[in-house]
């Protein structure tokens, strides 16, 4: 039953685009309805372009950036966007080191004067490393004992390696090591102009926006960014014995990248794989069974190679028939999609494009998401449009030429349990 | 933004906060009951109850109310907590009826037998997850030794071993007892057609059966205690400390949780610049929660085992310095400026709204709109922050501390 319209207004876009001399594209979608207006920052910064041995680098960078810039120190920073009301935070990922705000629109000038500070003119003082050390420190063995969080850490570790597999966290061994030197020369070389991306969505004016950021970030520096290393996967299982109560799996398979022309076909499986309440995997691994609480499925992309990633966990005695269960499941993505399936993934899927201009936040993301990894924004309406066009003919075709493969599996726990020969 | 209510017959009130132009509708039934409501034999049944209502009714099976749900692209889910269970669904305007019909039914669910194993199964693992996550159930143990005897002391999802003894038809028992027409709220926000959903909800719960079921509300009696969960293997030391603060229906509710926010908050607060910034600790924060008849103010710590007892220190040196390092206007109005910053930002959707609108409605039988909220908060003085600073100061604390030590090594560490 095809019960979600879509002849809404607000999946029309009002979005700008320019880019700067200095190699920063500034992307703004007007969103009128909004009280609030929301950016996303990507700075090419990311764990995969920190030298050898120095796991921990690009996050102790991003934490050092903030410790005072220009004419602030860090106490000031924090207190102005406090006293502004910005809802802020910041997080390293593969590629980038990410700054994600909301706010009220008047504090918009001055929060992107204050991040034009930080990207450009970082004080990155001697006094300030030990304490932004410390603090990375505390972040890593938060995970160590965060075992469902672990799997997701140690799959990426093993599936993808050196340097693709490295955690946002870094390692206490890598932590130790970074000198003052290490910070300045990768600030210097990867919070750049070039490739940096600002994407602005919410309750704002285009002419002012570029105005701001023309005065906050138009004489930002660029460099030539260094060419991205091979991915390269590994397959495989990795068992970590752990005392606690349940064993977590952690799956990937291969799956196509975001700038596929096949993505939204691999999509709309993973949706009637994963997504909501009627989805196979919950039906099959919690509702019939009731092997698990959670379980889920998702899409992880790099430029040029995608998986499809699973987590589970399940008590001792019971992860071997969790595995043996969601493998077949996803298995019988190739028998066959029921036209009801193809349906409510229609519209599970339409849902969220219709709800998101809701928030400034998720459209700033999704948009500088989008220009990374396609060099455009999609409108909604176009996703949409690749959404009702799936047919479950097409879904299985995809399905018949990318097969799942190269399976890795990590399980943290009590039980150990490895991928069946064969996989 | 209107807001309209109407109490139906049968005693369902039901309240909307009418947006038109919004592009989604929020709505949920908030159920009167939770955790304090059990008796101990039963302790776990009212979260138990939460995953039945999605098994199926006399007209639906689990299968038809997953498939229901997703072919409404709808948002849902429950939560229960102490004092309420919610179950909620985002859709589009158009599909108000559908999703009234479908939630409307499940508040009936059929309890069969069969699901209930199947789902027994389900919480047992949700129980085992939480038990592997940190603070490792610091929290849980701290509500029991500080609400000791008080039904606030009740784990919400109960334990493996009274979750294990749930039968049918204890929870048939209290389904037909806490389900009760006048024991729930249906809420609506966003695009909503306030008189359409009168109409219907109406006609569809005028067989539910009235049981006049009342909660009792009396105020804890609380002892200082210090309890150590051994975790041996654990990486950090988790500090849970509570304190007695304001109801959800005392005025200062609102200065108290300004004060939490300038003691405690995750940044820019007096505990930030003193333990997290500079990496001694990896969480020091101060967060208020309320209940019908008190509130807690609580503390939280993780840092590594070595550095417990000086963190410790530090972190109550910085409680107690409030009144010889007095609060700036600054820190007050960097701490409302925040507060009412969030406020704004998370009432956006009309799935956000739905949360807000429905507890106070459940709870506080009245509306509260953002704009009095907001107000609210610009109102309080710093006198107002040193009044409730000075009642939580004299009240007895309870603590648990996680991980792998065993003890304090300093004794007047004691609260």
């Amino acid at each position: 039953m095809n019960i979600i319209a879509t002849d809404r207004s607000s999946l029309e876009s009002d979005i700008h685009i320019e880019h700067f001399p200095n190699g920063l594209t500034l992307l703004y979608e007007h969103m009128p309805w909004l009280r609030s207006v929301a950016f996303t920052l990507l700075t090419g910064s990311g764990t995969v372009y920190e030298p050898a041995g120095l796991e921990g680098l690009a996050g102790v960078s991003l934490e050092m950036v903030q410790r005072g810039a220009g004419q602030l120190s860090s106490r000031e920073i924090v207190e102005r966007l406090d006293f502004l009301g910005v809802e802020r935070s910041s997080t390293v990922t593969t590629c980038h080191s990410i700054f994600s705000a909301a706010m009220l629109p008047q504090s918009l000038p001055e929060s992107l004067a204050i991040y034009g500070e930080i990207v450009q003119r970082p004080h990155l003082r001697e006094d300030d490393l030990e304490d932004a050390r410390r603090v990375a420190q505390q972040e890593v063995r938060a995970i160590q004992d965060d075992v469902a969080m672990r799997s997701s850490i140690e799959l990426k570790r093993f599936r993808y390696q050196e340097p693709y597999g490295r955690s946002a966290q870094g390692r206490l061994e890598g932590i130790e090591r970074i000198e003052l030197n290490d910070v300045v020369n990768f600030v210097q070389e990867h919070f750049s102009a070039a490739g940096a991306i600002l994407a602005v969505a919410g309750n704002y004016n285009w002419e002012q926006l570029r105005h701001e950021v023309v005065s906050g970030f138009g004489t930002w520096q660029s460099r030539i960014q260094p060419e991205d290393p091979a991915v390269i996967i590994r397959s495989g299982s990795q068992h970590i014995v752990e005392e606690s109560a349940q064993t977590y799996l952690a799956l990937a398979f291969r799956s196509v990248p975001y700038h596929h022309p096949e993505y939204y076909l691999s999509r709309g499986l993973l949706s009637i794989l994963g997504d909501g309440m009627s989805s196979r995997l919950f039906s099959e691994v919690r509702e019939k069974r009731g092997l698990v609480y959670a379980i889920s499925a998702n899409h992880f992309t790099l430029r040029d190679t995608g998986s499809i990633l699973c987590f589970a966990g399940s008590t001792a005695g019971r992860a071997r028939e969790t595995l043996d269960v969601t493998l077949a499941t996803i298995s019988s993505l190739g028998e066959g999609i029921d036209p009801s399936e193809l349906v409510r993934m229609k519209n599970r899927m339409k849902m969220n494009l219709v709800l998101e201009p809701e928030s400034g936040m998720s459209r700033s993301a999704q948009m500088a998401s989008d220009w990374y990894y396609l060099g455009r924004v999609q409108s909604p309406r176009e996703i949409l449009s690749e959404v009702e066009h799936l047919t479950c003919d097409a879904l299985i075709e995809h399905f018949q030429r990318h097969p799942p493969t190269a399976w890795t599996l990590v399980s943290i726990g009590e039980e150990q349990v490895e991928l069946p020969y064969g996989i | 933004m209107e807001f309209r209510h109407c109490r139906l017959p049968n005693g369902l009130e039901i309240a909307a906060e009418i947006a038109p132009q919004a592009l989604s509708l929020g709505l949920g039934y908030f159920v009167r009951t939770g955790s304090r409501d059990e008796a101990q034999e039963v302790n776990g049944v009212s979260h138990f109850l939460e995953h039945m209502v999605f098994k199926g009714t006399e007209r639906r099976t689990a299968e038809q109310i997953n498939r229901e749900l997703d072919d409404l692209g709808s948002l849902a889910n429950a939560y229960t907590s102490e004092e309420l269970t919610v179950y909620h669904i985002t859709v589009l305007p158009e599909n108000q009826d559908r999703a009234v019909e479908l939630l409307t039914d499940m508040m009936r669910p059929a309890l069969r037998a069969e699901d209930v194993e199947t789902e027994r199964q389900v919480i047992l693992e949700e129980i085992a997850m939480y038990d592997d996550q940190p603070p490792y159930g610091a929290i849980e143990h701290c509500m029991e030794n500080f609400f000791n005897t008080h039904p606030l002391s009740q784990r919400i999802l109960g334990t493996p071993e009274s979750v294990q003894a749930l039968t049918s038809e204890q929870l048939r028992d209290y389904h037909r007892q806490r389900y009760s027409p006048d024991n729930i709220c249906l809420i609506a926000t966003g695009c909503v057609d306030f008189d359409s959903l009168v109409e219907q909800a109406e006609r569809l719960t005028s067989s539910w059966e009235t049981a006049n079921i009342h909660r009792q509300l009396h105020p804890p009696q609380v002892a200082r205690k210090v309890q150590f969960l051994h975790r041996p293997s654990a990486a950090q030391q988790y500090l849970v400390e509570l304190g007695l603060g304001p109801a959800r229906t005392d005025p200062a509710r609102y200065a108290c949780r300004v004060l939490a926010s300038m003691l405690g908050d995750e940044s820019g607060s007096r505990m930030f610049w003193e333990l997290v910034d500079n990496g001694l600790a990896d969480t020091a924060a101060i967060f208020t929660q309320e209940f019908q008849e008190c509130g807690l103010v609580g503390s939280f710590m993780i840092c590594s085992p070595d550095d417990l007892e000086i963190n410790w220190q530090r972190f109550r040196d910085v409680v107690h310095s409030c009144p010889m390092v007095p609060f700036q206007d600054q820190e007050l109005v960097q701490a409302k400026n925040k507060i009412r910053s969030s406020l704004v930002l998370g009432s956006e959707r009309p799935s956000d709204r739905l949360f807000s609108v429905g507890h106070a409605w459940t709870l506080l039988a009245r509306n509260e709109p953002l704009d009095e909220v907001l107000d609210a908060y610009a109102k309080v003085t710093l006198d107002d922050v040193y009044a409730v600073f000075q009642n939580w100061s004299e009240q007895p604390r309870v603590i648990v501390v996680a991980g792998p030590r065993t003890e304090f090594e300093i004794e007047g560490i004691y609260p």
